[in-house]
């Protein structure tokens, strides 16, 4: 029987501690009680239907498709409870932490899901960039037209409706036609506290032919032992461009689920891109709906799982319109006792002909003791497609090794240089500029850490 | 009492040569049933079974608690298609014979049995190329013989009843041990109710230089066939074995669900060819795993083109260094069936090597599934594994799916996976017609081509054959 009990929510502020935040032991399941004054009735209504959606549906078992090779009973449920609010000095801290990207258009901090810090002088007018709470004050309409309408298929219905009934953190994201935000929105969730679960949602609709770019991170404050159950929604409209990166860089006794869904109209292209560094357990699960002729879906990651870390990814290429593509490129880099569990499908539905799509997942082994599972599949109902998937595992060949060392490069910085060059291949998909250095740069910290 | 499909395909006595080829397999003789087990599966089935057989106590209670492991399994729809469902195991009859030996001579077999073969080919096989043939009818095998020559070096091949009875010290060594019965509900199944199939021991050091073969004929309506196969190759031994089958089509299922166990030991080779051509009423569920111990070497060349939905997925467990293991797969799909097939490749030690190859094409609204299983476990190294699956789809209704699984722990080992989807092109249609061949054989050309270089691996006699099976295939595929 799942504890984690939703606290009654009244407000946002972020000096109200909540009565949950006491120790799991006994704890009673409430109904998500949230305040009148934080959220209209229909998300209530919303959110209670999730909780008790949570609460009846099982944690998937080892025979689940869905979960295998994988467990989710590796998220421990009943050790967290939703986040509390943190005291001023570690939000203080949690913001001095947050270095990201130099120039942004918007930037935001949440710690424990609580707001902190809303920059968003710098947009364009007309965007609509808004705090969840507060979204759900005025922007019904759009929420109630985009806000978790999909089905989770990939294995997470529990989840999905675990995030539901908690949500409050996260950003909504409105850019009318024909507006293009050059520099990214960035956002930053932290978890502050023991035990502590954060729900952070973002939701990105983009109108004919605009133009944004978000970067979402999820970090601890302290290597605390959390939770981030993230979703993210990306609803590309005609001839549009979304371009989404989330970078987890929890600690690692924390556990992260990011479950992120994409649906694009006619000409839209999108690029989800998945940084898995942190975190002692990881999932992802990234569906790709190409509903409009002549979309693009790029669906890209980079991990560097080390330790003990487990990395779990879950893809579907969902081609449901003729002349679209989609493009799929994993690349995991394994050190220690890690594993990775990459399982993609790509399907094509019977009108979908004339469908290109690619699914690629490639896994360094850089030690003995790391293990790679690739599952790797397509379905296929249509004519005139091309479609091909690969999977490789395997270690630094000898070749790329002894090229380097011939030129007076230790092994050490061979085999660094070599996985840079490696998780690279992915970066370069998403083009070079300040996003793609950040991420380099968090890579390469981790590496010298890992090493 | 059951009937021919069509009454004008029953053949006269000499009307062998009359018969063409589209509908090989497709024709039924009346059943003269001694023994018939009845409709359903409950212990009594079990016990009818064991005492017309004769089987030995430790065959009986093997039998029972299969049985049991039958009933409490589930059937795999979490992973598997739907139409599993469509299986009614009280529908089936689960053991049908006329109470004889299998004679070693032609002569000697039933006029009808005979026949039936004859239409086959199989007696003019044997004596072209075959070092050995069984050719089992319903449950039992009605003709088995191993050419003298082969004999005399001590090589057993007999029925899988005879081996058991005959030979136990070998049988039981290895019986069930590659497949336990719980592997699957229809290895237990087949544990339960096994009927046939072949037991084939090969000396050390022994090349059986000509293929040895069985033939699985169903003759009987709502039968299930449960033939159970061991081969066991002794130290530096090598054998080729090569099973097809086939089954009038009725207008109810049929169930085919074998079990065969390869063990091949140092520096042993065995490959194993099958042709699947059952009738598109058949529910071929079959599993196939082979064990290659130091140096030895297990192929699996498998080709399936008949049956409604075969699932079937050879596999090599190598558990000596060195040992090698590959499966190479062809797989056509028509309207109204399913190939689900695919390869099992556990690498259990160091140096180890596996190939899979599959092609499959699918035409009008057939469906072709490939589903693999990699696993290099810790402590390993030097295993190398590559799989390639390539699909071919004919119609705009075709479906094809590619579910692989790769588990690689440490970095001491290399795997690849590659897969594409593509169809014939119009340009290559366009081009062969030009030069004035018709749609139909533009197609089957082209077909021909994208799966020669696997049908090169079968034996010659079995190629050819192959190319004509897809080329009745393709007739009506296109126009």
């Amino acid at each position: 029987m799942p504890t984690l009990a939703p606290v009654p929510q009244t407000s946002s502020m972020p000096s109200e501690a909540a009565p949950a935040a006491a120790p799991s032991a006994g704890l009673e399941i409430i109904v998500p009680a949230r305040g009148k004054s934080s959220a209209p009735a229909w998300f209530l209504e919303k959110a209670a239907a999730a909780w008790s959606n949570f609460q009846s549906l099982p944690v998937p078992g080892l025979k689940d498709e869905a979960w295998r090779y994988s467990n989710a009973k590796k998220i421990a449920l009943s050790t967290y409870q939703p986040a509390a609010a943190a005291n001023e000095h570690l939000e203080a801290e949690a913001v001095a932490a947050s270095s990201g990207l130099a120039e942004t258009a918007a930037r935001f901090v949440f710690v424990n899901d609580r707001l902190v810090v809303a920059e968003t002088d710098r947009l364009p007018a007309g965007v609509i960039c808004l705090p969840f709470e507060e979204a759900l004050q005025s922007q019904a309409a759009l929420l109630q037209q985009h806000f978790m309408q999909r089905e989770m298929t990939l294995g997470s219905a529990k989840f999905a409706a675990l995030h539901l009934a908690h949500v409050r953190a996260g950003l909504v994201i409105l850019v009318p036609k024909g507006i293009a935000i050059e520099q990214p929105i960035e956002v930053f969730h932290w978890i502050a506290a023991e035990h502590a679960a954060i729900f952070p949602h973002t939701l990105i609709v983009t109108e004919d032919n605009a133009d944004v770019t978000v970067v979402d991170h999820y970090r601890t404050l302290k290597a605390e032992t959390g939770l981030s159950l993230a979703v993210a929604d990306l609803v590309a409209g005609k001839g549009s461009r979304i371009r989404y990166i989330a970078c987890q860089e929890l600690g690692d006794k924390a556990q992260a689920m990011h479950l992120s869904s994409t649906v694009t109209a006619r000409d839209a292209q999108v690029k989800n891109f998945q940084v898995q560094l942190g975190a002692e357990f990881s999932r992802s699960e990234s569906v790709s709906d190409l509903l409009g002729e002549g979309s693009h879906s790029d669906m890209l990651s980079v991990a560097l799982p080390t330790g003990d870390q487990i990395v779990d990814q879950r893809t579907l290429q969902n081609h449901k319109a003729p002349h679209a593509t989609s493009d799929l490129l994993y690349k995991n880099a394994l050190y220690g006792k890690s594993r990775s569990i990459f399982s993609g499908l790509i399907t094509v539905d019977k009108e979908a002909h004339f469908t290109d799509a690619y699914q690629t997942c490639r896994n360094l082994l850089n030690s003995d003791e790391a293990e790679a599972t690739s599952l790797p599949g397509l379905e296929i109902n249509a004519d005139q497609v091309k479609c091909s998937h690969g999977a490789t595992s395997g270690p630094i060949s000898d070749e790329e090794l002894f090229y380097l060392k011939a030129r007076g490069i230790t092994d050490g910085e061979s085999r660094k240089l070599i996985v840079e060059g490696f998780l690279a291949d992915a970066l370069a998909k998403l083009g070079n500029g300040p996003i793609a250095d950040m991420v380099v740069s968090r890579i390469h910290e981790k590496l010298i850490l890992a090493v | 009492m059951v009937t021919a499909p069509d009454s004008t395909l029953v053949p006269e006595a000499n009307d062998i040569s009359d018969i063409k080829a589209d509908n090989t397999g497709n024709f039924t003789f009346p059943e003269r049933n001694k023994f018939d087990s009845g409709f359903g599966i409950t212990s009594k089935t079990i016990d009818y079974i064991s005492d017309v057989k004769g089987d030995p106590d430790w065959v009986r209670e093997f039998r029972h608690k299969a049985l049991k492991v039958f009933q409490d399994k589930p059937m795999p729809t979490h992973w598997a298609t739907k139409d599993l469902e469509n299986i009614h195991f009280d529908e089936f009859r689960y053991y049908l014979s006329d109470g004889q030996k299998p004679k070693r001579s032609w002569d000697d077999v039933p006029e009808d049995v005979k026949k039936t073969f004859d239409r086959l080919g199989i007696p003019e096989q044997e004596r072209k190329f075959l070092a050995g043939v069984e050719a089992q009818y319903d449950s039992e095998a009605a003709y088995s013989n191993i050419k003298a020559a082969v004999a005399e070096q001590g090589v057993i091949f007999v029925n899988s009843s005879e081996g058991l009875k005959e030979h136990p010290e070998i049988f039981k060594k290895w019986f069930g041990k590659v497949i336990p019965t719980g592997d699957n509900k229809f290895s237990a199944l087949n544990s339960a109710v096994f009927s046939g199939g072949s037991f084939i021991y090969v000396p050390p050091g022994v090349k059986v230089k000509h293929p040895l073969q069985a033939y699985f004929r169903i003759n009987s309506e709502q039968f299930g066939q449960f033939e159970r196969t061991l081969i066991i190759c002794d130290e530096g031994s090598e054998v080729m074995y090569m099973e097809g089958c086939t089954a009038p089509k009725f207008e109810t299922a049929t169930l085919h669900s074998a079990v065969v166990e390869l063990v091949a030991l140092k520096g042993a080779k065995i490959q194993y060819v099958t042709v699947q051509n059952w009738s598109s009423n058949v529910f071929n569920l079959v599993t196939k795993r082979g064990i290659a111990m130091e140096d030895a070497e297990v192929r699996w060349i498998d080709c399936n083109i008949g049956s409604r939905l075969t699932m079937k997925y050879p596999g090599v467990i190598m558990k000596g260094k060195r040992a090698r293991g590959e499966v190479i797969s062809i797989a056509l799909a028509n309207s109204g069936q399913h190939q689900d097939t695919g390869a099992k490749m556990v690498h259990a030690a160091d140096d180890t090597t596996s190939n899979v190859i599959s092609k499959s094409i699918s035409i009008g609204e057939g469906r072709a599934t490939y589903r693999g299983l990699v696993h290099i476990p810790k402590h390993l190294k030097g295993c190398k594994n590559n799989t390639e699956c390539d699909a071919l789809l004919i119609n705009t209704n075709s479906r094809t799916d590619t579910y692989p699984a790769i588990s690689v722990r440490g970095n001491q080992h290399s795997t690849q996976h590659e897969a594409s989807v593509s169809q014939v092109s119009a340009d290559q249609i366009f081009y062969l017609m030009q030069r004035g061949l018709s749609e139909a054989e533009a197609m089957s050309l082209s077909v021909n081509g994208f799966i020669n270089d696997l049908v090169k691996e079968f034996p010659m006699e079995y190629s050819v054959e192959l190319k004509r099976l897809i080329d009745l295939e393709m007739e009506d595929s296109v126009g």
